[in-house]
């Protein structure tokens, strides 16, 4: 081939050219084979596999947290509800310097070093593109502030969410709780799931015991998104469901009244309906501002809240144990009449003293030379006479008085819808057996029959006991929320009616109201004229109520170790409607400092409801939501 | 002008290889070419629309570059080889001087300096090359007896290198690969001898550690390590090919539909109206649309190749043969890119990617050819 000649030989060349040409149009047709299976191996055989990765570009799943749950009193006061609050976040992505844009926000919001930590913590988990907050409920000037430098704060977004809101704040607090972002320990018991987009949780009250009703539903969007995060539309929706509201027996208007009633003291007043076993109020004072909890409190606030002496935090109602001192008394009369330790018409010389056989220990009376002689029940309930009942008590013995006791509620939880409710206790052999590791004397009988001791009660305990005095025997339990969503909200009680002779309620209920009305009566002048009927019985507790720390400062130990006030009543007695209890800390004279309490709410409560109630409050004077609802049912 | 005006315009043209058949057919035009040149582009404007997100600016310029690329075709078509091949030297030599200029005086983007600023438009004079070379080399070796001799074959390959260098430095690799593709076309259809071709194929894998350490810039490393592993960077380099596979295989055996490409519609995808529009295609039209796409363009070259068989010199043979071997080289290329099979340079998908300058020399081009496909016999040559 190689030529000999250096003319052109067309024929020659174009029969190369043609060999040539073909011979590049098949490697042509090979590499576009090539191509074709490359496409064909992309876009049939791995379809399915690139399908799913574009699907995961563009498709992100966000969850639409539910609207917690509203909160209510039985005539519809808001007692929780959600404001919308604002929140300042940054994209980083969206800030060339995010240094800088920190700094910038940094000089107008005046961050602390806490919230930058958090910030950082959460700069480094977050996916491309995700905001992350930097600071919670902006105020108004501060979203003004931010709204009016945007132009150089690139970067900065700030975007509404729902807060709790407590506007009663402290007057509630210890009923109703209040919220607060989800710690490590909750996240790791909590259905994931259903805590999607919710960075909140019932901490105490209310909030935490029906955080499962409060909650809601969470609901799902798909989103598509583009390359750079925007979302560009909403693909599928499911729409999250509220939460359900809550309605309470409780009136805030009670409420009010008995904190107002306890002014500065510490105390607790409970006060139930005695038909339902509905609260009607259930105050601790002092109290503190739930509102401050919801959004992170300040360390500083929180010390000053912990370390008060006067212990705002600590729900004196509900998980104060006091022993109920002359309070049982009522109680133990009827274990002594029932229980067949003495009759209707006992009665006994009080010399100022009890004392047991063969031994010199002399049992006070709470009067100096006693009451006189033949004192009756009455005449001991009426006058509060100690002697008469370390006497019948130990008469009846510890096993009566255990038995009893329990039935009026002392020593078991009441069952209240309340989270960390104290049990009391009521004294009985295995107990101190079991708790004291020593055998029951016949002294602990003494001790106990006139509520002293081991005997240790809650305030709610203790108005539960008179509620089912006043009911002769009908047990209800404690309950706050009538109404979860427009669904009545009673537990089944199983607890049964406590059966005891007629003539024995007579005799000790007219002595209660004694207490009130006759003149001997401890209450009498404490209550003074009221137009209504009550009974009630007064108390005094010798021991240091609530365990001591050691950061109670050592001035006041004098007025902490002064006596606990009590006193418990009920009206009208004829169809008894209310029942409260009241304790006032180191008040020291029962009758003087505890009834005008319980009197203030009885007062306005008979003020408020002339007639007596339904069981539990009408659902249509809820949200207005139940109002719609309850017009589209039929009939 | 009236139909009759027009009619007669072209009688006058009068004569070609077809004889003097009707009228307007006289005019110096490949119908077959023609016929899929307009499908191509229809199919391209179709695909830009979605692509360029709906833009209508998009479409409209691309439309106006069409028209002035068929202007152009037209207007080339209408020369006589023989002409071309007398000016070659001249248009290559304006070339490689422009070249020159830009080193000097060019004006660049993101580090490569490829344009000459013209005061009313930006100019790229690779894109001329892109013609010069292979019209210079088929004039060359055209008129030297075949199969070349060392020293055409020599002379050959310093015409080709002077440019293909020149534009490589700039840097841009694709258009200085599609200019040495161009000229290494006309010197293998040439009959460039076996062991020439052994040779480059020796020297090629010789000199590629050289290039590797000497010639490559970093971001070209990097194109061809991200291809053999794109996974390594996914938010970087390996994006546009994670991004542009994707969107391929998703598309499937029948598309996700016309504006419905998710991958491209949603940003995913970069460049996706420009270099990477076949994943455009592919996701909306799936294979089934890559099927259609590479049929049209397999029929373009198929009748490329046979004009360039059929043509009435060997200058008009190697021309014909160079630009339509060159015009699979962008396709190839492009298409080898987009799904991962080869390194991303940047070589635009013929007539359907975004972009001016690409469609006119393609057209241009096509021109040459279709001024082949109507060549008078020469006297003293036969097939």
């Amino acid at each position: 081939m190689a030529d000999f000649s250096t003319l052109k030989n067309p024929q020659w060349e174009s029969r190369l050219y043609v060999a040539r040409a073909s011979f590049t149009l098949l490697v042509v047709l090979l590499m576009l084979g090539v191509l074709l299976w490359r496409y064909h191996d992309l876009q049939i055989n791995r379809h399915q596999d690139f399908a799913t990765l574009a699907d995961n570009n563009r498709i992100h799943v966000r969850a639409l947290p539910p609207a917690r749950g509203l909160i209510y009193d039985r005539n519809g006061v808001l007692l929780a509800d959600n404001r919308p609050g604002f929140t300042l976040s940054i994209v980083a992505e969206r800030t060339k310097n995010l240094e800088q844009l920190l700094a910038d926000v940094g000089e107008l919001l005046a961050f602390k070093d806490t919230e930058l930590a958090r910030f950082e913590k959460q700069l480094k988990r977050r996916r491309p593109y995700e905001s992350v907050p930097l600071r919670f409920n902006l105020s108004e000037t501060e979203q003004a502030l931010v709204a009016v430098n945007e132009h150089r704060l690139a970067g900065v977004e700030v975007s509404a969410q729902l807060i709790r809101n407590y506007p009663l704040g402290a007057e509630l607090a210890h009923v109703v709780g209040y919220t607060g972002r989800i710690n490590e320990r909750e996240l790791k018991r909590f259905d994931a799931k259903r805590y999607k987009g919710s960075h909140m949780t019932g901490k105490t009250g209310l909030e935490k015991y029906y955080e499962d009703q409060l909650l809601g539903e969470v609901g799902y969007e798909h989103v598509e998104t583009n390359a750079r995060g925007r979302v560009m539309r909403v693909l599928e929706r499911t729409d999250p469901v509220p939460g359900a509201d809550l309605q309470l027996f409780l009136d805030s208007r009670l409420q009010k009244i008995a904190i107002q009633a306890l002014g500065a003291e510490r105390g607790a007043v409970v006060a139930l309906d005695t038909a339902s076993g509905g609260v009607l109020a259930l105050a601790s004072s002092p109290s503190f501002d739930p509102n401050l909890f919801v959004t992170g409190i300040s360390t500083k606030a929180y010390k000053a809240l912990t370390g008060s002496p006067a212990q705002p935090l600590f729900d004196r109602a509900l998980r104060g144990q006091y022993p109920p001192g002359s309070t049982v008394k009522p109680v133990f009369g009827l274990a002594a009449l029932d229980a067949g330790a003495v009759t209707m018409g006992y009665r006994i010389y009080d010399p100022g003293y009890y004392q047991l056989e063969g031994d010199k220990h002399k049992y006070r009376d709470w009067k100096r030379g006693g009451h006189g002689s033949k004192i009756s029940l009455y005449d001991a309930i009426v006058q509060s006479c100690d002697t008469f009942f370390y006497d019948i008590g130990f008469r009846s013995g510890i096993d009566v008085l255990h038995d009893y006791g329990s039935r009026f509620g002392y020593g078991t939880q009441t069952g209240i819808d309340l989270p960390a409710e104290a049990r009391g206790i009521m004294p009985s052999r295995d107990w101190k057996q079991g708790a004291r590791g020593r055998v029951w004397y016949p002294g602990d009988t003494v001790n106990v029959s006139i509520g002293q001791g081991f005997m240790l009660a809650t305030p709610l305990q203790m108005a539960v006991a008179v509620s089912r005095l006043a009911m002769r025997g009908e047990v209800s339990q404690p309950q706050l929320v009538s109404h979860v969503g427009n669904e009545l909200a009673r537990p089944v009680s199983e607890l049964a009616k406590i059966e005891i002779p007629a003539r024995y309620w007579d005799l000790v209920l007219d002595a209660m109201a004694g207490v009130v009305r006759d003149v001997r009566g401890t209450a009498r002048r404490a209550i003074g004229n009221i137009d209504y009927t009550m009974a009630g019985k007064t108390g005094t507790a010798q021991v240091v109520g609530i365990k001591q720390d050691e950061r109670y400062d050592a001035s006041k130990l004098a007025k902490l170790q002064l006596d606990h006030a009590l006193f418990i009543a009920y009206a009208p007695i004829d169809k008894p409607r209310i029942a409260v209890a009241v304790i006032v800390e180191n008040g020291e004279h029962g009758s003087s400092t505890a009834a005008p309490v319980a009197r203030a709410v009885i007062d306005a409560y008979l003020h408020y409801y002339p007639e007596s109630l339904e069981t539990a409050p009408a659902a249509g004077v809820l949200a207005p939501s139940f109002a719609v609802e309850s017009t589209n049912e039929p009939g | 002008m009236s139909q009759g005006d027009f009619e007669r315009s072209l009688k006058e043209h009068g004569s070609s290889v077809y004889g003097e058949r009707k009228s307007w057919l006289a005019l110096r035009i490949d119908f077959p070419l023609l016929t899929l040149l307009l499908v191509l582009m229809a199919l391209g404007i179709f695909v830009l629309y979605s692509a360029s997100g709906q833009n209508l600016n998009y479409v409209k310029r691309q439309g106006v570059f069409m028209g002035i690329g068929l202007v152009v075709m037209f207007v080339v078509a209408q020369f006589e080889p023989r002409f071309m091949q007398r000016w070659a030297i001249v248009l290559y030599g304006a070339g490689v001087a422009l070249l020159i200029a830009v080193i000097f005086v060019g004006v660049g983007a993101k580090g490569a300096q490829r344009w000459l600023d013209l005061g009313f438009f930006r100019f790229q004079p690779s894109e001329i090359l892109k013609v010069a070379v292979p019209l210079m080399l088929s004039s060359y070796l055209g008129q030297r007896v075949l199969p070349p001799r060392f020293k055409h074959v020599f002379v050959a390959v310093l015409l080709i290198a002077i440019p293909a260098i020149l534009v490589g430095i700039q840097p841009d690799l694709g258009t200085a690969l599609l200019i040495f593709a161009a000229g290494f076309f006309v010197l293998f259809l040439a009959g460039l001898g076996k062991g020439y071709l052994l040779g480059v194929l020796f020297f090629g894998l010789g000199a590629a550690p050289l290039f590797w350490f000497y010639l490559l810039r970093d971001y070209q490393k990097t194109r061809i390590l991200t291809l053999l592993d794109p996974q390594s960077d996914k938010l970087g380099a390996g994006w546009n090919i994670i991004q542009s596979t994707t969107a391929i295989g998703a598309g499937g055996s029948s598309g996700k539909g016309w504006m419905q490409g998710t991958q491209s519609q949603l940003d995913f995808l970069p460049e996706s109206h420009t270099d990477f529009i076949i994943a455009v295609l592919s996701e909306e039209f799936g294979f089934s649309g890559v099927l259609c796409l590479l049929l049209i363009y397999g029929l373009i070259i198929l009748r490329g190749m046979v004009i360039s068989i059929y043509a009435q010199s060997m200058f008009s043979r190697l021309l014909a043969g160079s630009i339509t071997l060159t015009f699979f080289v962008y396709i190839f290329v492009n298409m080898g890119m987009v799904s991962g099979i080869l390194p991303v340079v940047g070589v635009p998908l013929p007539m359907v990617s975004y972009g001016g300058t690409s469609i006119v020399t393609l057209m241009l081009g096509f021109g040459m050819l279709m001024a082949v496909s109507r060549e008078k016999k020469r006297m003293g040559e036969q097939l």
